[in-house]
């Protein structure tokens, strides 16, 4: 099902000091207070003064890296990052409206876990909480973990390389899968506390799970009870057909990487026929798409902002997304015409976050509401409300 | 002139799944709720007191095939709530359990230095070990390690996180903006560990945390559990609150540093301890009376027995004499996820003394349940309660004690108020944080000082 068109969906996607490598050399980055927790309070703070819907968080579990699968031994780049659930959840007593969602690896990691992890965050944020789950196919990343080899990729395009990466995304929706059927096996109403029979819970309401899958099984039922959003958001972020099948099984949002308006037309109807094919068609699936961007109120000045920091790093700043460089009003542009293909909300990525994030918060968004285009007040609660989600069934409850 | 008092150690433990939290009192709260966390935790550091403390479980306990119901079912994820309670508080240490068997090195090693970094110096690790293949259901490893493995498993789950928090040295990132030089070492946070349980190897990708390593607590009272404490912990959660039996541990395991050049004051001894506290002594008698028959209903009291006898004992009337079949001593089959049901090690012996016991004192089944557990530690007036802690811990039967408050999250407010004055009056306990981090309020030298003194030593 497609959401209604008329307003966009915008959050922001929070990684160090932003998504340019040379973005800690800007005098506003404050690169030194990274690790602390008044530096990500002041970013999600910034987000929910422009009513964005949410704020996801960068996570990875081995040192940041300009190749895409190995480590590399540049000291002129930020390395080192906090565990982005626990950044989260030290956000959440700070913040009241914007939604929280990290990023968790769950090649690596146990479905249990996250799954009272984030149902916590849910509980700790009063309902605002999301997951976006992200494998990894780094050899390193699993010699940290010693549990399973992982080989190296060595052509995409090979057959061994779509085998491996078609695993750990089947991988993911069984981790997934797990996740949603431990955060329903309480049933809403199943503490009782009944003084008469002495009996806190009634146990006919928590369900085992009994989830069998390739690399693990779950009996369940969780230890902490159905969060009050019921199923936090789960997101995912897609380049291709094997990740486009994983968000239109089991995502609330799935994030797409178009460049033109072509493409994201035609992405968003391939994840539409999964989304069919997957038995969900009745279901509200969000597709966002990513930009990294350079927002000025000169088009000039950003793009030579982008100059600046490309001469810094040493070279060109590539992206899977499209990199915008302009002003906000013509970013509100775009954002309409990918609107209009379908896209029913956007991730954007500061490039400074110090910068454009502010840039995204007191320039875009007035710039939307002039439009009619965005919300003027947080309308909704939690984080389903506030992407027009309702609160789901359980799936184990009784009918 | 005379010995200096020692001061005091207070930390509180948010009362949860167990039989002595009540969840039948009208005050009773949620436990789950973030408020219920705010609350207590608000409560502990307003009272300055060293840190909070969260239990673990996961998986939900058994009997007889079906998940337990008559205590407080349910628990938030312990990494979650701390990082949250760190936002409203300023001082609190952050304590929480975390399983070695069920985890990864690398991933707790990872949210430990997060904790406290986010925290600013709190986070402490009450480092565990499972080896049932029950609650391994719930995990990838599926389950299950050999029993006589869990302690190597954790000592090197333990040793492979610290080789990874010092994997970062502290002055690794420059962060220099002109120069553009943001690591002075490309090489930070490699690590190499190779041994029996970890084959593991890499870069770890967080920076050293403001107390360089998390506070580390052990628990388990076993010979090994007390060696592993003695070489490895900076403080044991212990459960001898009573004066003999905690001046005994107390000598035992502050004996045992010395081999590992550890001094004294290196660990701390931390029992868990309940109270009932009133105004007046026979108050609290009365409060404590009426705080037992809560915690042990009827039903309560038949489930206790069955971990001793592992039977179904559901027909006997619990306000009628104990059974006179003996005890299945066959491997348990009745209770699955308790830690309780081991301290029985020879049942048909509990049941003849119980038997007895009941015989002798004209006690029911719920009266010898109520009668021989969950006794509060501590039972009196403000005053009384005050000094009877005190002598406790001058005479070396603790270091301090970990409050277990039967109510949740009120249970811990009263002795903030009325308790905590009257020992700082007597100059056994701080009127004020003294530093920022926990290893501050425990009196624990930084890491990087430890190795330095032994490295003079040395």
């Amino acid at each position: 099902m497609s959401p209604s068109p008329s307003l966009l969906h915008l959050a922001v996607a929070l990684d160090g000091t932003g998504w340019h490598p040379a973005s800690w050399r800007e005098p506003v980055a404050r690169p030194r207070e990274l690790f602390t927790a008044g530096y990500w309070a002041h970013l999600v703070a910034e987000a929910e003064r422009g009513l964005l819907d949410f704020v996801t968080i960068e996570d990875g579990l081995g040192p940041q890296s300009s190749h895409f699968l190995d480590p590399d031994e540049r000291t002129d780049q930020v390395r080192g990052r906090l565990d982005a659930v626990l950044i989260a959840s030290r956000i959440a007593p700070l913040t009241r409206h914007i939604g929280l969602v990290p990023t968790a690896v769950v090649t690596h990691t146990e479905p249990f876990h996250i799954s009272k992890a984030i149902a916590t965050l849910d509980y700790v944020s009063t309902g605002r909480a999301g997951l976006r789950v992200q494998i990894t196919a780094r050899p390193g990343e699993a010699a940290h973990f010693g549990r399973r080899t992982i080989p190296r990729i060595e052509a995409y395009d090979s057959p061994g390389a779509q085998e491996l990466v078609t695993d750990l995304f089947d991988e993911a929706a069984d981790y997934v899968e797990a996740v949603r059927r431990l955060w329903d096996s309480w049933e809403d109403d199943a503490e009782i506390r009944d003084a008469a029979t002495g009996r806190f819970i009634d146990r006919d309401k928590l369900h085992y799970i009994d989830f069998e899958g390739k690399h693990f099984s779950v009996k369940g039922p969780s230890i902490t009870p159905r969060p009050p959003q019921g199923q936090p958001l789960v997101t995912a972020l897609g380049h291709q057909t094997v990740p486009y099948r994983l968000i239109a099984r089991q995502a609330d949002v799935g994030y797409v990487t178009p460049h033109e308006t072509d493409e994201a037309r035609a992405i968003v109807a391939e994840i539409r026929a999964e989304q069919e094919t997957a038995g969900r068609s009745e279901e509200l699936l969000h597709v966002f798409g990513d930009l990294v961007v350079f927002l000025d109120d000169d088009p000039a000045e950003a793009a030579a902002r982008r100059d600046r920091l490309d001469v810094l790093a040493g070279e060109p700043y590539t992206s899977d997304a499209r990199i915008f460089t302009g002003t906000p009003s013509q970013l509100a542009d775009l954002l309409g015409e990918f609107q209009a293909a379908g896209l029913t909300g956007f991730r954007l990525r500061p490039a400074v976050a110090g910068h454009d994030l502010p840039a995204i918060t007191r320039g875009l968004v007035p710039e939307l509401q002039r439009r009619g285009a965005f919300r003027t007040d947080y309308e909704a609660d939690t984080l389903r409300g506030l992407l027009g989600l309702t609160r789901p069934a359980n799936r184990y409850a009784a009918a | 002139m005379s010995k200096p008092l020692k001061q005091i150690h207070l930390a509180a433990h948010f009362p949860g799944v167990n039989n002595t939290t009540v969840w039948s009192d009208p005050e009773a709260g949620s436990h789950i709720e973030f408020s219920s966390f705010a609350h207590f935790a608000k409560t502990a550091e307003r009272a300055k007191f060293d840190f909070l403390f969260l239990a673990e479980g996961l998986r939900l306990r058994e009997q007889g095939g079906k998940i337990y119901d008559l205590d407080v079912v349910g628990r938030p994820d312990t990494f979650t709530v701390l990082a949250a309670l760190a936002a409203v508080t300023e001082h609190l240490g952050l304590t929480g359990t975390i399983n070695s068997t069920f985890n990864e090195p690398y991933e707790v090693a990872r949210q430990f230095a997060s904790l406290d970094h986010l925290s600013g110096g709190r986070s402490a690790w009450n480092v565990v070990t499972s080896w049932d293949a029950f609650t391994g259901e719930n995990f990838r490893r599926g389950g299950f390690l050999p029993q006589e493995e869990r302690y190597s498993r954790a000592k090197e789950f333990l040793a492979t996180t610290q080789e990874l928090f010092d994997s970062w040295h502290g002055d690794e990132i420059l962060a220099d903006q002109a120069s553009g030089v943001f690591l002075r070492d490309a090489k930070a946070g490699s690590f190499v560990h190779t041994g029996q349980h970890f084959d593991i190897h890499g870069q770890f990708n967080v920076p050293r945390s403001p107390q360089g390593r998390p506070v580390i607590f052990q628990a388990g009272d076993s010979e090994e559990g007390r060696e592993f404490a003695a070489s490895s912990a900076d403080a044991i959660f212990s459960r001898y609150a009573t004066l003999k039996e905690g001046q005994a541990f107390y000598t035992d395991v502050k004996n045992r540093l010395a081999k590992y050049g550890r001094r004294h004051d290196q660990l701390l001894i931390l029992p868990a301890a309940s109270f009932a506290l009133a105004d007046t002594d026979a108050e609290a008698e009365e409060l404590a009376r009426t705080v037992r028959r809560q915690q042990v209903s009827g039903a309560t009291a038949l489930k206790h027995l069955e971990f001793v006898w592992n039977r179904d004992l559901s027909s006997y009337d619990p306000d009628g004499p104990l059974p006179d079949i003996d005890p299945d001593v066959s491997d348990n089959h009745i209770s699955k996820g308790r830690a309780q049901v081991r301290m029985y090690r020879d049942p048909l012996a509990t049941a003849r003394e119980w038997r007895e016991l009941a015989a002798a004192n004209n006690w029911s089944i719920r009266d010898l349940v109520i009668n021989t557990g969950n006794r509060q530690n501590f039972i009196g007036s403000p005053e009384t309660i005050a000094r009877t802690i005190n002598a406790y811990v001058q005479a070396d039967a603790s270091d301090g004690f970990i409050l277990v408050p039967h109510i949740t999250p009120t249970g811990l407010d009263a002795f903030a108020d009325k308790v905590v004055p009257l020992l700082q009056e007597q100059g056994v306990f701080r009127t004020d944080y003294e530093g920022p981090t926990l290893r501050h309020h425990l009196g624990l030298a930084h890491p990087d000082d430890v190795q330095d003194e032994q490295r003079v030593a040395s």
